[in-house]
C-alpha cells in the first residue's frame, strides 16, 4: 500500500502521552503496530487504529499480550518496523516473547505505561513498578535498552529515540513510562519530517551465498536480512551458532551468544545512555530520578536553593543499561543522594550498589499518589543536615 | 564414471537445508512424510523460495522450519500462528505457512488458532497429530484419545480430545482438510490446492508416534500403525466436520470444507483503498 497520508504531523499540538508516543512511533517509520487494550495504554493503540491507514500501514488488535509481542517480532522480520504499547499485566504476558526477541535480535519497541501492580492492581492510577521487570522479566541473561520519558513531549521524542536505538542494536527496546505521563496533556512540537533523524537496521552488504545471518560486525551487532529478500534466514529461540543453526548442548556457544547479546548493550553503554542534569555543578545532595517524580525534583531542587542548601537533579532518561558511570562519579563528590520512586525500591537499589559509601535517601510513593516537591524537599533537607 | 554426489542427491534436496541432516525425528515418525508432501508440493507449484516463509513453534514437528530452504521461524511454543500474521500482514507478498504439532498449535497455542482462522489471515496451517507430546517424552495433549496412555495419564486419559477440523471450521478457517501419512499422493495435492488458495486453511496429518505414544499404547511397529491406517481411513469429501471424528474404529479424512471469504488483508487493503479515494 502506497505511502499517501502524512506521517509526520508537523506542528504544535494539544495531546495526552499515549498519543505523543503514537505519534513518535509514526514519526520513526513505524509501520506495524499489534496491540490489546489495556487501561492507561489503550490510548496509543486507539491512535494507531485512527492513524496508520491514512499511510498504509498496518494497525492489527491481537487476541491478547502474548500474540501482540509475536506479531511484532514477525513483522520487524517482514522488514517493518513495529511496536505494541501496554500496561503491567500485559507487560507480564510479554515477557516471554520480549526473550525470543531478545534471542533472535529483532529490533521492535515495547511500550509500558506502568500502573500500580501486582496483578491487575490499579488500572487508572500510575506507578513506576515495572523498571526491574523490564530488565529481568524474561527468563535468562540479557541486556536491554529503557528509556523514561517525564513529558509530553518527551514520549514523542524518546519514541524516536527508541526505534532508534531498536534498530542500531538489534534489541527490543522499552519506552517505560508512568501512567501519569502517559495520561497527561501538555503541548508536544513535532518538528518537520526532515528534522527528525531516523536510524534503519544495517543489512547485509555480501549476497545470500556468502552471509551469515548472526555473525556480528565490529560493534557486536549483525547485519539483518528481513525475510523475502533472498537470504533464506533461519530464525530461532534456541541457541544456535552464527549460521542461525540450534546447537543447543555446546556450552561454547551458549556461552558466546549470551555474552555476545549482553555485550552488543554493555560494550555501547556510552552510546547509549542520556542523563539530564539540573544544578548539579556545585550540588551537595543530588536527586536521582527519573518520569513523573523527576518533575517535582525540579520544584525541589529549586525550593532547596532558595533555603541555602546546595542541591540538584540528575535525571535519568536512560534507566537501563543503568547509568552506572555518571551515578559513580556523583557519588564520589557529593554529600548524599535522595532516590524518590513510585515503587517500594527499584532503582534506588541500583544506585546504592553504585554509590557505595554515599548516604542514599530513598522516598518511595505507591497507591497512584505522585510525589510532591515538598515532599521530595523534606527528604533533602534532612539529607543535607545528616 | 557419472558424478555419484550428483547421482545420489535427492530431486528435492534443492528445498532442504540437507547441511542439516539427519533429522532429529524417530524412526517410523511421521513428520519426516509431511515434510516430503510440503516440499514435494513446492516442487511441484514451482514455488519462489525467496518468497515463502515456514514458521513452526515448539516439539518435534517445531524443528520442521529449519530444515525448508527459504525464510523460516522456529518461534516459542504455541505462538507460530500469531508470528505468522505479523509477517504476513506487514508483508502480504510473503506465502506464509505454519507447520507444527498438536500441542503447540492446540493447547498452547490454541487461542491464537481459533482468533487467526476468525480473521482469516492468509496462511496455510499444518498439523502433525501425533495424539501427544512426543519431544518432552510423551505426555497426553488436547488430542489425546479418551482412556489412552501417557506418561502424564498413567491410568488412561480421562479429558475428551479436540476434534481438529471441526474446531477449523467451528473458527472460521475457508480450507479444513485432514488426511493421514499413508495418504501421501493426497495429502501432497491438499497442500498444493491450500498453498494457491487465498485465507487461512487447515491441514490435519494423523502421524504415528512409534517410539513413544506408540508404544505405550501397543500400537506395534510404524508399519502397523500405516496398516491400520489403510484399515480403519474413510475418504469423505463434503463430510461435516463435527461428525468426522477420530476413534480406534474409524479415521474420516478427506476435504471437508472450502469456501471463499475475504482475507483481513484483503479487507485492509480495501479499507485503504477506500479511505485514500479521492
Amino acid at each position: 500500500m502506497a505511502e499517501k497520508g502524512r506521517t509526520v504531523l508537523t506542528g504544535v499540538h494539544f495531546v495526552n502521552g499515549d498519543v505523543a508516543c503514537a505519534e513518535g512511533a509514526m514519526a520513526a517509520g513505524c509501520r506495524f503496530f499489534a496491540g490489546y487494550p489495556i487501561t492507561p495504554a489503550t490510548e496509543i493503540a486507539e491512535r494507531m487504529a485512527r492513524r496508520m491507514i491514512e499511510f498504509g500501514g498496518i494497525f492489527v488488535q491481537m487476541e491478547d499480550e502474548l500474540a501482540s509481542m509475536a506479531a511484532i517480532i514477525g513483522a520487524s522480520w517482514a522488514g517493518a518496523k513495529s511496536m505494541t504499547a501496554t500496561s503491567g499485566p500485559g507487560f507480564s504476558l510479554m515477557q516471554e516473547n520480549i526473550g525470543l526477541a531478545i534471542m533472535t535480535e529483532t529490533p521492535c519497541v515495547v511500550v509500558d505505561i506502568m500502573r500500580g501492580g501486582p496483578s491487575t492492581g490499579q488500572p487508572t492510577e500510575g506507578a513506576q513498578q515495572d523498571v526491574m521487570q523490564a530488565k529481568w522479566g524474561s527468563h535468562g541473561d540479557y541486556e536491554i535498552i529503557a528509556l523514561a520519558p517525564s513529558s509530553v513531549q518527551e514520549m514523542f521524542d524518546l519514541t524516536i529515540e527508541c526505534f532508534n536505538l531498536a534498530e542500531t542494536y538489534r534489541a527490543p527496546t522499552f519506552l517505560l513510562a508512568d501512567g501519569f505521563t502517559g495520561h497527561l496533556w501538555e503541548r508536544v512540537v513535532i518538528p518537520r519530517a526532515e528534522e527528525i533523524k531516523t536510524v534503519e537496521r544495517k543489512k547485509p552488504s555480501v549476497a545470500p551465498d556468502k552471509y551469515i545471518p548472526f555473525k556480528p560486525d565490529e560493534d557486536l551487532v549483525p547485519p539483518m536480512a528481513c525475510f523475502g529478500e533472498g537470504y533464506h534466514v533461519h530464525v530461532t529461540g534456541l541457541t544456535h551458532d552464527e549460521r542461525g543453526y540450534p546447537k543447543t548442548v555446546d556450552p561454547k556457544v551458549q556461552y558466546e551468544l549470551v555474552k555476545r547479546l549482553c555485550g552488543k548493550i554493555r560494550r555501547n553503554a556510552d552510546k547509549i545512555i542520556r542523563t539530564y542534569e539540573f544544578m548539579l555543578e556545585d550540588a551537595e545532595v543530588v536527586v536521582i530520578a527519573y518520569g513523573i517524580p523527576s518533575r517535582a525534583s525540579v520544584g525541589a531542587v529549586k525550593r532547596a536553593r532558595e533555603a541555602g542548601i546546595k542541591a540538584g537533579l540528575l535525571r535519568l532518561v536512560t534507566v537501563w543499561p543503568f547509568p552506572e558511570k555518571q551515578v559513580e562519579e556523583l557519588s564520589n563528590r557529593v554529600k548524599s543522594m535522595v532516590v524518590p520512586e513510585m515503587n517500594c525500591g527499584q532503582v534506588v537499589k541500583e544506585v546504592e550498589r553504585v554509590a557505595k559509601e554515599t548516604p542514599v535517601h530513598f522516598l518511595p510513593k505507591i497507591g497512584g499518589e505522585p510525589h510532591s516537591p515538598s515532599e521530595i524537599f523534606e527528604v533533602i533537607r534532612r539529607a543535607a543536615k545528616a | 564414471m557419472t558424478n555419484l554426489q550428483e547421482f545420489e542427491r535427492h530431486p528435492l534436496a534443492n528445498y532442504l537445508r540437507v547441511e542439516r541432516f539427519p533429522h532429529i525425528w524417530c524412526e517410523g515418525c511421521g513428520n519426516g512424510i509431511i515434510l516430503h508432501c510440503f516440499v514435494k508440493a513446492l516442487d511441484e507449484l514451482g514455488a519462489n523460495m525467496d518468497k515463502l516463509v515456514v514458521v513452526s513453534g515448539i516439539g518435534c514437528m517445531g524443528r520442521v522450519a529449519g530444515y525448508i530452504q527459504c525464510d523460516s521461524f522456529h518461534t516459542t511454543h504455541g505462538r507460530p500462528i500469531a508470528l505468522a500474521t505479523g509477517i504476513k500482514l506487514a508483508n502480504p507478498q510473503l506465502t506464509v505457512a505454519v507447520i507444527s504439532g498438536d500441542g503447540d498449535l492446540f493447547a498452547i497455542g490454541g487461542n491464537h488458532f481459533i482468533h487467526a482462522a476468525r480473521r482469516n489471515v492468509d496462511m496455510t496451517v499444518i498439523c502433525s497429530n501425533n495424539f501427544n507430546y512426543g519431544m518432552t517424552g510423551g505426555q497426553c495433549g488436547p488430542t489425546t484419545p479418551l482412556l489412552s496412555y501417557t506418561t502424564t495419564t498413567p491410568y488412561g486419559n480421562i479429558e475428551h480430545p479436540f476434534n481438529l477440523v471441526h474446531l477449523a471450521a467451528a473458527s472460521g478457517a475457508v480450507h479444513v482438510a485432514r488426511w493421514t501419512v499413508l495418504h501421501v499422493k493426497r495429502l501432497t495435492e491438499s497442500i498444493k490446492k491450500a498453498l494457491q488458495k487465498r485465507g487461512f486453511k487447515f491441514i490435519e496429518v494423523v502421524s504415528p508416534c512409534p517410539e513413544i505414544y506408540g508404544r505405550r499404547n501397543k500400537f506395534g511397529k510404524a508399519i502397523d500403525t500405516m496398516k491400520r491406517y489403510r484399515e480403519i481411513a474413510e475418504i469423505r469429501h463434503g463430510y461435516a466436520p463435527s461428525k468426522a471424528e477420530i476413534t480406534s474404529e474409524k479415521i474420516v479424512v478427506g476435504e471437508f470444507i472450502d469456501i471463499e471469504k475475504p482475507t483481513y488483508g484483503e479487507l485492509l487493503q480495501g479499507q485503504f483503498m477506500r479511505f485514500n479515494k479521492g
